[in-house]
């Protein structure tokens, strides 16, 4: 059902026989069960599922920030089982941009500074970053809106800050966890729309997390997660 | 320095909290500078005691008299480099109130011997001229506004004159300052040929004598020495060093350098406390925001160390406003009008009480900034 394993060279995420239970104390509890998937490169892929089907534990295995209790999961080669703490958090620098329902834009600092944040981590130069910083808020169309902070942009606004932020290392893989989930139609459609330029004119591939059929249809392929396991369609 | 706006703007979000935190901190450390300032007023000129400079006083008391034919006899011991005496006088300058020492010397020797009183050639020349002459220090100068060339009358209930009285003037010729900081300049001094001549009863006693050394390793050599030169006389002796007298002295006054760290320790505690408080507010309610430093690459060491960073300014910005401030206001001198001739923040616990602002950040920040550390950001993020 999916191309063979040795043909990997275009798809950018591998998950393989991967599952993630916690332990609840002397019971288990499986999130994620068997679980492979591969993301091409350029991609536009949605994820969706019921709540707690385990989405967003997915996507946090696939950017790095959690581990999974069994199998592999590679992204652009790196198997990152074989990264340390330290190591996992410089390749999530390089390699990923993260874009949340709730934006999570840090209150006091500005646009620009929120968005400057993942460059601090860079060797670049103050010129450089500001550069940089000013490129990606114009991309989402808030090149007029640097020294605004957070409490003085809608929603909408503040979403497309949250995507500058994801963008402005210029990553490989941006991975959103229900982008326009508290976003109204108007402004969920423009991020819908940034989302789908960015794929398809600035070449990043794409994971996002959704319950939304509109916005799923934005998408190349939708995938369904039910229950920890991928499915071909949810049950009624 | 990149990271200092992120800071900053992370100790603004909240000025209230931040501004009293950074308010209390302040105060903890004016605090810490006076107590600093009183401790040494406490254990007066110990720090600057002369380490060659040796006490030979009557073996029974500090009141009993010494014969002045002592002088001599000291004089030829081996390691002896110089000796003066000095008596006390214990005289009312208008005001019982008014308390400042006052002693009878011998001008030569004595200004050889305290080269930390730092008098100008011609006020000496002119002290050794005039016989009522009289020189006092700096401090007590200002505190009674007094000019070279003023008439300086003290009261006494001891040394009755010739002629009966017992108001005594003396003809301020100098005013001398102290070498040293901790240097005391409180003290009047005036010559003993002259009060020896004058006062009706003691002629030809003195109440003690400060001998110089040679050489500071032989000291105790010598106070055996002296010892032994006096013993079965009439009036014997004992030799102590300087340094070892003010001791003694300060512990008298009551341990009261204990009870000062004691409150040192209760106040810091508290701030301690306040602090910590202040960081781990401030941490909790950023959990998501830290949850997303992590997320874009942050490591966890770096997470710690905007903590700690941040918890370091915060006291390293109220220790340091609170030493400024406590250095200003204890510049003032004596705040208790005379009780405490020494009274200044000496710079060596100015160092110490930095590093304190520095182990505060640190001991503060230290819970807060670990939790940060340890925060798994899928967790972090899951609250939103
Ligand atoms: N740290 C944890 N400890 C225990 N259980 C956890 C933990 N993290 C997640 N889970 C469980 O894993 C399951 C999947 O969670 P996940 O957040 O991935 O779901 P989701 O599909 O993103 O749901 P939603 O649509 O509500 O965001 C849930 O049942 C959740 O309770
Ligand atoms: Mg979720």
């Amino acid at each position: 059902m999916k191309p063979a394993a040795g043909d990997s060279s275009s798809a950018l995420v591998q998950v393989r026989g991967v599952e993630k239970y916690y332990q609840r104390g002397t019971e288990r509890v499986h999130v994620l069960e068997e679980l492979d998937l591969e993301v091409k490169r350029g991609e536009f892929l949605a994820l969706m599922g019921p709540s707690g089907s385990g989405k967003s534990t997915l996507l946090n295995l696939i950017g790095g920030l959690d581990r999974p209790s069994r199998g592999s999961v590679t992204v652009a080669g790196e198997r990152m089982e074989r990264l340390d703490e330290r190591g996992l958090a410089a390749w999530r620098a390089r390699h990923i941009g993260f874009v949340f329902q709730f934006y999570n834009l840090l209150p006091a600092l500005t646009a620009a500074r929120n968005v400057e944040l993942p460059l601090l981590l860079t060797l670049l130069g103050r010129a450089d970053r500001r550069r940089r910083v000013e490129l990606a808020l114009s991309i989402v169309g808030l090149g007029h809106r640097l020294k605004h902070h957070p409490a003085q942009l809608s929603g909408g606004e503040q979403q497309r800050v949250g995507i500058a932020r994801a963008i402005v290392t210029d990553p490989t893989l941006l991975l959103c966890d229900e982008p326009t989930g508290d976003l109204d139609r108007t402004s969920g459609e423009a991020v819908l729309d940034l989302l789908h330029t960015l794929c398809r004119q600035h070449g990043k591939t794409i994971i996002m997390v959704t319950h939304d059929p509109h916005a799923s249809a934005r998408a190349d392929r939708t995938v369904f997660l039910y229950k920890g396991r991928i499915v071909d369609a949810i049950p009624a | 320095m990149k990271f200092a706006s992120l800071i900053v703007a992370n100790l603004l979000r909240r000025k209230l909290r931040t501004g009293l935190t950074l308010v209390s901190v302040t105060v903890a450390f004016i605090l810490y500078a006076y107590l600093s300032a009183i401790r040494v007023g406490l254990s007066q000129g110990v720090d600057v005691a002369g380490a060659d400079r040796m006490l030979v006083w009557h073996a029974v008391s500090l009141a009993q008299p010494l014969p002045l034919s002592y002088l001599d006899r000291i004089k030829r011991i081996p390691g002896v480099d110089l000796v003066v005496h000095q008596s006390w006088f214990g005289g009312i300058y208008q005001n019982p109130r008014n308390f400042f020492a006052q002693m009878p010397v011998d001008p030569e020797p004595f200004l050889r011997m305290y080269p930390e009183f730092l008098l100008p050639e011609a006020q000496k020349q002119a002290w050794l001229r005039t016989r009522t002459g009289a020189i006092a220090g700096r401090a007590t100068a200002e505190r009674f506004g007094w000019k070279v060339g003023d008439r300086i009358p003290l009261q006494t209930g001891i040394w009755t004159k010739q002629d009966g009285s017992m108001t005594w003037e003396f003809d301020l010729v100098g005013i001398f300052d102290g070498a040293k900081q901790g240097t005391d300049t409180t003290p009047f001094y005036f010559r003993y040929d002259y009060f020896d001549e004058t006062r009706r009863i003691g002629k030809g006693l003195v109440g003690w004598y400060v001998v110089r050394v040679t050489d500071p390793d032989l000291a105790p050599q010598v106070a055996r020495a002296i010892n032994e030169e006096f013993a079965n006389s009439s009036a014997e002796v004992k030799a102590e060093s300087e340094k070892a007298f003010l001791q003694g002295w300060a512990k008298q006054v009551g341990d009261i350098g204990t009870i000062l760290t004691a409150i040192l320790t209760a106040v810091f505690f508290t701030i301690l406390l306040v602090a910590g408080n202040t960081m781990a507010q401030s941490v909790r309610e950023r959990t998501e925001e830290l949850g997303v430093l992590k997320a874009v690459g942050f490591t966890h060491e770096q997470v710690l160390g905007l903590v700690l960073v941040e918890s370091c300014l915060l006291s390293g910005l109220g220790a340091a406003v609170g030493l400024g401030i406590g250095r200003v206001l204890t510049a003032a001198g004596d705040p208790t009008g005379g009780a405490l001739p020494v009274f200044f923040f000496p710079p060596r616990d100015m160092v110490l009480g930095a590093g304190l602002g520095v182990l505060l950040g640190l001991a503060s920040g230290a819970l807060p900034a670990w939790q940060a550390m340890r925060l798994r950001v899928a967790d972090a993020l899951r609250r939103g």
